[in-house]
Protein backbone atom coordinates (compact mmCIF):
# COMPACT_ATOMS: atom_id res chain seq x y z
CA UNK A 1 0.00 0.00 0.00
CA UNK A 2 0.97 3.44 -1.30
CA UNK A 3 0.90 5.10 2.20
CA UNK A 4 2.62 2.65 4.01
CA UNK A 5 5.54 3.19 1.81
CA UNK A 6 5.19 7.08 1.93
CA UNK A 7 5.62 6.34 6.06
CA UNK A 8 8.31 4.05 5.90
CA UNK A 9 10.21 6.44 3.45
CA UNK A 10 9.58 9.80 5.28
CA UNK A 11 10.50 8.34 8.92
CA UNK A 12 13.56 7.53 7.74
CA UNK A 13 13.80 11.26 6.18
CA UNK A 14 12.28 12.46 9.93
CA UNK A 15 15.27 10.49 11.66
CA UNK A 16 18.04 10.70 9.54
CA UNK A 17 17.82 13.94 8.15
CA UNK A 18 20.11 16.38 10.23
CA UNK A 19 20.33 19.57 9.81
CA UNK A 20 17.83 21.19 8.51
CA UNK A 21 15.75 21.46 5.49
CA UNK A 22 17.66 20.81 2.77
CA UNK A 23 18.98 17.37 4.29
CA UNK A 24 15.82 15.95 2.99
CA UNK A 25 16.94 16.61 -0.14
CA UNK A 26 19.46 13.07 -0.59
CA UNK A 27 16.59 11.28 0.55
CA UNK A 28 13.97 12.89 -1.91
CA UNK A 29 16.71 12.42 -4.91
CA UNK A 30 16.83 8.48 -3.72
CA UNK A 31 13.27 8.32 -3.89
CA UNK A 32 13.69 9.21 -7.61
CA UNK A 33 15.47 6.51 -8.60
CA UNK A 34 13.50 3.90 -6.63
CA UNK A 35 9.68 5.05 -7.17
CA UNK A 36 7.51 6.51 -9.92
CA UNK A 37 6.10 9.04 -7.96
CA UNK A 38 8.24 12.23 -9.13
CA UNK A 39 10.97 13.13 -11.62
CA UNK A 40 14.50 14.91 -10.92
CA UNK A 41 13.21 17.98 -12.59
CA UNK A 42 9.77 17.58 -10.22
CA UNK A 43 11.72 17.41 -7.62
CA UNK A 44 13.87 20.45 -8.40
CA UNK A 45 10.59 22.64 -8.89
CA UNK A 46 9.70 21.20 -5.56
CA UNK A 47 12.72 22.87 -3.75
CA UNK A 48 11.69 26.10 -5.58
CA UNK A 49 8.21 25.97 -4.34
CA UNK A 50 9.18 24.62 -0.92
CA UNK A 51 11.99 27.84 -0.63
CA UNK A 52 9.40 30.32 -1.63
CA UNK A 53 6.27 29.53 0.58
CA UNK A 54 6.16 29.36 4.40
CA UNK A 55 6.72 26.95 7.01
CA UNK A 56 9.87 24.82 7.17
CA UNK A 57 11.35 23.57 4.08
CA UNK A 58 11.54 20.36 5.04
CA UNK A 59 8.26 19.79 5.68
CA UNK A 60 7.15 21.46 2.62
CA UNK A 61 9.12 19.01 0.61
CA UNK A 62 7.22 16.23 1.97
CA UNK A 63 3.76 17.53 1.64
CA UNK A 64 4.47 18.04 -2.28
CA UNK A 65 6.23 14.57 -2.47
CA UNK A 66 3.17 13.10 -0.45
CA UNK A 67 1.18 14.52 -3.14
CA UNK A 68 2.89 13.72 -6.00
CA UNK A 69 2.90 10.07 -4.81
CA UNK A 70 -0.64 9.85 -3.70
CA UNK A 71 -2.77 12.86 -3.32
CA UNK A 72 -3.71 15.51 -0.53
CA UNK A 73 -3.90 12.40 2.06
CA UNK A 74 -0.33 11.39 0.73
CA UNK A 75 0.88 14.68 1.69
CA UNK A 76 -0.49 15.00 5.01
CA UNK A 77 0.93 11.15 5.73
CA UNK A 78 3.77 11.62 4.44
CA UNK A 79 4.59 15.59 6.77
CA UNK A 80 3.00 13.55 9.70
CA UNK A 81 5.33 10.78 9.04
CA UNK A 82 8.05 13.34 8.78
CA UNK A 83 7.16 15.10 11.82
CA UNK A 84 6.85 11.53 14.31
CA UNK A 85 10.65 11.02 15.22
CA UNK A 86 11.61 14.25 15.73
CA UNK A 87 8.31 14.25 18.52
CA UNK A 88 9.65 11.03 19.66
CA UNK A 89 13.27 12.36 20.54
CA UNK A 90 11.75 15.74 21.58
CA UNK A 91 9.85 14.40 24.17
CA UNK A 92 13.13 12.14 25.20
CA UNK A 93 15.71 15.08 25.14
CA UNK A 94 13.92 17.71 27.08
CA UNK A 95 14.21 15.39 30.26
CA UNK A 96 18.01 15.44 29.87
CA UNK A 97 18.21 18.47 27.99
CA UNK A 98 21.83 20.03 30.36
CA UNK A 99 22.94 16.24 29.57
CA UNK A 100 22.42 16.35 26.34
CA UNK A 101 23.95 19.42 25.36
CA UNK A 102 27.37 18.99 27.27
CA UNK A 103 27.77 15.65 26.31
CA UNK A 104 31.16 14.95 24.42
CA UNK A 105 30.11 12.32 22.33
CA UNK A 106 27.40 13.93 21.12
CA UNK A 107 29.55 16.42 20.02
CA UNK A 108 32.19 13.74 18.60
CA UNK A 109 29.42 12.31 16.40
CA UNK A 110 28.45 15.28 15.31
CA UNK A 111 31.82 15.98 14.38
CA UNK A 112 31.86 13.21 11.82
CA UNK A 113 28.16 13.59 10.94
CA UNK A 114 28.73 17.20 9.48
CA UNK A 115 31.11 16.11 6.72
CA UNK A 116 28.93 13.18 5.82
CA UNK A 117 25.89 15.63 5.15
CA UNK A 118 28.00 17.90 3.29
CA UNK A 119 28.99 15.30 1.31
CA UNK A 120 25.70 14.24 0.55
CA UNK A 121 23.96 17.20 -0.06
CA UNK A 122 27.18 18.00 -2.58
CA UNK A 123 26.05 15.16 -4.65
CA UNK A 124 22.67 15.86 -4.70
CA UNK A 125 23.60 18.84 -6.26
CA UNK A 126 25.59 17.23 -8.97
CA UNK A 127 21.90 15.04 -9.83
CA UNK A 128 20.13 19.01 -9.89
CA UNK A 129 22.92 20.50 -12.30
CA UNK A 130 22.13 17.68 -14.61
CA UNK A 131 19.10 18.13 -15.07
CA UNK A 132 19.00 22.02 -14.86
CA UNK A 133 22.61 22.71 -17.03
CA UNK A 134 22.25 19.84 -19.60
CA UNK A 135 20.26 19.03 -22.48
CA UNK A 136 19.01 15.39 -22.15
CA UNK A 137 19.50 13.62 -25.40
CA UNK A 138 21.63 16.01 -26.74
CA UNK A 139 23.72 14.36 -29.62
CA UNK A 140 27.01 15.56 -28.83
CA UNK A 141 29.30 16.56 -26.15
CA UNK A 142 28.81 19.86 -27.39
CA UNK A 143 25.51 20.68 -27.64
CA UNK A 144 24.88 18.85 -24.35
CA UNK A 145 25.29 22.20 -22.08
CA UNK A 146 22.86 24.30 -22.09
CA UNK A 147 25.07 27.37 -21.89
CA UNK A 148 22.55 30.29 -21.03
CA UNK A 149 21.51 28.62 -18.01
CA UNK A 150 24.60 27.83 -16.89
CA UNK A 151 25.74 31.59 -17.20
CA UNK A 152 22.39 32.43 -15.39
CA UNK A 153 23.82 29.46 -12.69
CA UNK A 154 27.21 31.05 -12.46
CA UNK A 155 25.55 34.13 -12.16
CA UNK A 156 23.21 33.77 -9.21
CA UNK A 157 25.74 31.99 -7.38
CA UNK A 158 28.08 34.82 -7.39
CA UNK A 159 24.79 37.58 -6.21
CA UNK A 160 23.53 35.01 -3.73
CA UNK A 161 27.45 35.21 -2.01
CA UNK A 162 26.93 38.60 -2.60
CA UNK A 163 24.07 39.37 -0.77
CA UNK A 164 23.70 37.51 1.48
CA UNK A 165 21.15 38.85 3.80
CA UNK A 166 18.38 38.55 0.94
CA UNK A 167 15.85 36.09 1.34
CA UNK A 168 15.87 32.68 -0.86
CA UNK A 169 12.93 33.80 -2.87
CA UNK A 170 14.26 36.75 -4.57
CA UNK A 171 16.86 34.90 -5.74
CA UNK A 172 14.13 32.30 -7.42
CA UNK A 173 12.42 35.40 -8.65
CA UNK A 174 14.97 36.72 -10.42
CA UNK A 175 15.58 33.59 -11.90
CA UNK A 176 12.24 33.50 -12.89
CA UNK A 177 11.87 36.72 -14.71
CA UNK A 178 15.63 35.68 -16.63
CA UNK A 179 13.47 32.84 -17.58
CA UNK A 180 10.91 34.56 -19.08
CA UNK A 181 12.91 37.22 -20.56
CA UNK A 182 15.35 34.96 -22.41
CA UNK A 183 12.63 31.96 -23.19
CA UNK A 184 14.96 29.49 -21.02
CA UNK B 1 -7.39 27.73 26.67
CA UNK B 2 -3.90 27.51 27.39
CA UNK B 3 -3.15 24.50 24.76
CA UNK B 4 -5.18 26.11 21.65
CA UNK B 5 -3.42 29.69 22.17
CA UNK B 6 0.12 27.44 22.03
CA UNK B 7 -1.67 25.98 18.55
CA UNK B 8 -2.73 29.45 17.50
CA UNK B 9 -0.01 31.27 18.40
CA UNK B 10 2.90 28.76 16.31
CA UNK B 11 0.06 28.38 13.83
CA UNK B 12 0.90 31.83 12.90
CA UNK B 13 4.56 31.74 13.35
CA UNK B 14 4.47 28.63 10.79
CA UNK B 15 2.33 31.04 8.47
CA UNK B 16 4.89 33.97 8.04
CA UNK B 17 7.78 32.04 8.17
CA UNK B 18 9.34 32.45 4.58
CA UNK B 19 12.63 30.02 4.19
CA UNK B 20 12.89 28.65 7.96
CA UNK B 21 15.66 28.37 9.82
CA UNK B 22 16.95 31.57 11.00
CA UNK B 23 14.34 33.49 9.70
CA UNK B 24 12.39 31.59 12.38
CA UNK B 25 14.45 32.65 15.05
CA UNK B 26 13.96 36.52 14.77
CA UNK B 27 10.42 35.76 14.62
CA UNK B 28 10.19 33.77 17.36
CA UNK B 29 12.55 36.15 19.69
CA UNK B 30 10.34 39.05 18.86
CA UNK B 31 6.73 37.01 19.44
CA UNK B 32 7.56 34.41 22.10
CA UNK B 33 10.29 36.59 24.12
CA UNK B 34 9.44 40.30 23.84
CA UNK B 35 5.90 40.22 23.38
CA UNK B 36 4.06 37.64 24.92
CA UNK B 37 7.37 36.58 27.58
CA UNK B 38 6.74 32.85 27.31
CA UNK B 39 10.11 32.49 27.81
CA UNK B 40 13.62 34.15 28.44
CA UNK B 41 15.93 35.15 25.10
CA UNK B 42 18.99 33.09 26.52
CA UNK B 43 15.93 29.72 26.73
CA UNK B 44 15.24 30.12 23.17
CA UNK B 45 18.66 30.26 21.74
CA UNK B 46 19.56 27.03 23.76
CA UNK B 47 16.39 25.25 22.30
CA UNK B 48 17.31 26.71 18.61
CA UNK B 49 20.85 25.09 19.36
CA UNK B 50 19.64 21.92 20.57
CA UNK B 51 17.44 21.89 17.51
CA UNK B 52 20.10 22.38 15.11
CA UNK B 53 21.78 19.08 16.30
CA UNK B 54 18.52 16.74 16.44
CA UNK B 55 17.35 14.87 13.69
CA UNK B 56 14.35 16.43 11.64
CA UNK B 57 13.52 19.85 11.15
CA UNK B 58 14.67 22.92 13.08
CA UNK B 59 11.90 24.92 12.99
CA UNK B 60 9.68 22.11 14.62
CA UNK B 61 12.44 21.19 16.82
CA UNK B 62 12.66 24.43 18.08
CA UNK B 63 8.68 25.20 18.48
CA UNK B 64 8.13 21.50 20.38
CA UNK B 65 10.45 22.33 23.14
CA UNK B 66 8.99 26.26 24.20
CA UNK B 67 5.92 23.91 23.59
CA UNK B 68 6.99 21.62 26.52
CA UNK B 69 8.30 24.89 28.39
CA UNK B 70 5.02 25.99 28.47
CA UNK B 71 2.34 23.10 29.01
CA UNK B 72 4.97 20.03 28.82
CA UNK B 73 3.81 17.34 26.84
CA UNK B 74 0.46 18.41 25.93
CA UNK B 75 2.32 21.60 24.64
CA UNK B 76 4.68 19.71 22.87
CA UNK B 77 2.20 18.35 20.63
CA UNK B 78 -0.11 21.53 20.15
CA UNK B 79 3.30 23.44 19.26
CA UNK B 80 4.64 20.51 16.55
CA UNK B 81 0.99 20.66 15.32
CA UNK B 82 0.96 24.33 15.09
CA UNK B 83 4.04 25.23 13.31
CA UNK B 84 3.27 22.41 10.92
CA UNK B 85 0.26 23.14 9.47
CA UNK B 86 0.07 25.63 7.42
CA UNK B 87 2.91 24.87 5.27
CA UNK B 88 0.69 21.24 5.03
CA UNK B 89 -2.21 23.63 4.12
CA UNK B 90 -0.20 25.78 1.87
CA UNK B 91 1.59 23.01 -0.01
CA UNK B 92 -1.33 21.06 -0.72
CA UNK B 93 -3.24 24.27 -2.25
CA UNK B 94 0.20 24.92 -4.36
CA UNK B 95 0.19 21.14 -5.56
CA UNK B 96 -3.14 20.95 -6.41
CA UNK B 97 -2.71 23.93 -8.90
CA UNK B 98 0.65 24.24 -10.35
CA UNK B 99 0.20 21.32 -12.74
CA UNK B 100 -2.45 22.58 -14.88
CA UNK B 101 0.47 25.41 -15.22
CA UNK B 102 2.88 23.72 -15.89
CA UNK B 103 1.99 23.26 -19.58
CA UNK B 104 1.93 26.64 -20.36
CA UNK B 105 4.98 28.05 -22.26
CA UNK B 106 5.63 31.19 -20.29
CA UNK B 107 5.39 29.08 -16.92
CA UNK B 108 7.71 26.62 -18.07
CA UNK B 109 10.46 29.11 -18.83
CA UNK B 110 10.02 30.66 -16.04
CA UNK B 111 10.57 27.77 -14.19
CA UNK B 112 13.33 26.62 -16.28
CA UNK B 113 14.83 29.95 -14.89
CA UNK B 114 14.05 29.13 -11.09
CA UNK B 115 15.57 25.74 -11.17
CA UNK B 116 18.81 27.13 -12.38
CA UNK B 117 18.33 29.44 -9.06
CA UNK B 118 17.85 26.62 -6.84
CA UNK B 119 20.77 24.85 -8.00
CA UNK B 120 22.69 27.99 -7.40
CA UNK B 121 20.84 28.05 -3.75
CA UNK B 122 21.65 24.55 -3.14
CA UNK B 123 25.65 24.94 -4.63
CA UNK B 124 25.87 28.31 -2.09
CA UNK B 125 24.50 26.06 1.00
CA UNK B 126 27.00 23.54 0.57
CA UNK B 127 29.90 26.11 0.73
CA UNK B 128 28.15 27.17 3.90
CA UNK B 129 28.38 23.69 5.49
CA UNK B 130 31.96 22.99 3.76
CA UNK B 131 32.75 26.08 6.10
CA UNK B 132 31.25 24.72 9.36
CA UNK B 133 31.58 21.19 8.56
CA UNK B 134 35.48 20.54 6.86
CA UNK B 135 37.62 22.17 9.22
CA UNK B 136 40.57 19.75 9.46
CA UNK B 137 42.12 16.37 8.30
CA UNK B 138 39.74 14.02 9.74
CA UNK B 139 36.71 15.90 8.80
CA UNK B 140 38.13 16.38 4.96
CA UNK B 141 38.76 12.66 4.73
CA UNK B 142 34.99 12.09 5.64
CA UNK B 143 33.74 14.13 3.48
CA UNK B 144 35.99 12.47 0.66
CA UNK B 145 34.85 8.75 1.45
CA UNK B 146 31.37 9.87 1.51
CA UNK B 147 31.64 11.35 -1.76
CA UNK B 148 33.56 8.64 -3.28
CA UNK B 149 30.92 5.83 -1.91
CA UNK B 150 28.14 7.80 -3.52
CA UNK B 151 29.90 7.94 -6.38
CA UNK B 152 30.26 4.13 -6.73
CA UNK B 153 26.96 3.03 -5.38
CA UNK B 154 24.56 6.53 -6.34
CA UNK B 155 21.36 4.46 -5.27
CA UNK B 156 23.04 4.59 -1.58
CA UNK B 157 20.49 5.78 1.13
CA UNK B 158 21.77 8.79 3.13
CA UNK B 159 21.30 6.51 6.15
CA UNK B 160 24.46 5.21 5.63
CA UNK B 161 27.12 8.09 5.22
CA UNK B 162 25.17 9.58 8.46
CA UNK B 163 25.79 6.40 10.57
CA UNK B 164 29.11 6.36 9.78
CA UNK B 165 30.05 10.05 10.01
CA UNK B 166 28.82 9.44 13.40
CA UNK B 167 31.13 6.45 14.35
CA UNK B 168 33.90 7.76 12.13
CA UNK B 169 33.76 11.02 14.05
CA UNK B 170 33.57 9.70 17.97
CA UNK B 171 36.13 6.98 16.83
CA UNK B 172 38.67 9.78 15.47
CA UNK B 173 38.05 12.48 18.44
CA UNK B 174 38.22 9.70 21.21
CA UNK B 175 41.63 8.38 19.76
CA UNK B 176 42.85 11.91 19.50
CA UNK B 177 41.78 12.06 23.42
CA UNK B 178 43.68 9.37 24.14
CA UNK B 179 47.30 10.16 22.35
CA UNK B 180 46.89 13.69 24.39
CA UNK B 181 46.32 11.89 27.64
CA UNK B 182 49.25 9.94 26.55
CA UNK B 183 51.75 12.66 25.97
CA UNK B 184 51.23 14.22 28.88
CA UNK B 185 52.32 11.24 30.73
CA UNK B 186 48.94 9.09 30.58
CA UNK B 187 47.58 11.02 34.08
CA UNK B 188 44.27 11.98 34.52
CA UNK B 189 42.29 13.89 31.61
Amino acid sequence: MIYLTLIWEFLQVGLFSIGGGLATLPFLYGMTDRYPWFTREMLTNMIAISQSTPGPIGLNMATYAGYAAAGALGGVVASLALITPSIVIALVIVRILDHFRTNKYVAFAFYGIRPAVTALIAFAVLGIAQVTLLRAGAPDVASMFDYRRIALFLLLVVCIRKFKKRHSAWFLLAGAIAGLLFKL
Amino acid sequence: MELWEIFSVFFKIGLVTLGGGYAMLAILQNDLVRRLKWLPGEKLIDFYAISQSLPGLIGVNTAMFVGWHKARTPGLFAAALGVSAPSIIVILVVAMFIGNFLHVPAVKFAFNGVRAAVAAIIVDAVFAMWKSGVKDKPTFVIFLVSLAALALAPTMSPVIPVVAGAIAGVAVKTAAERRAAAQTGGGPR
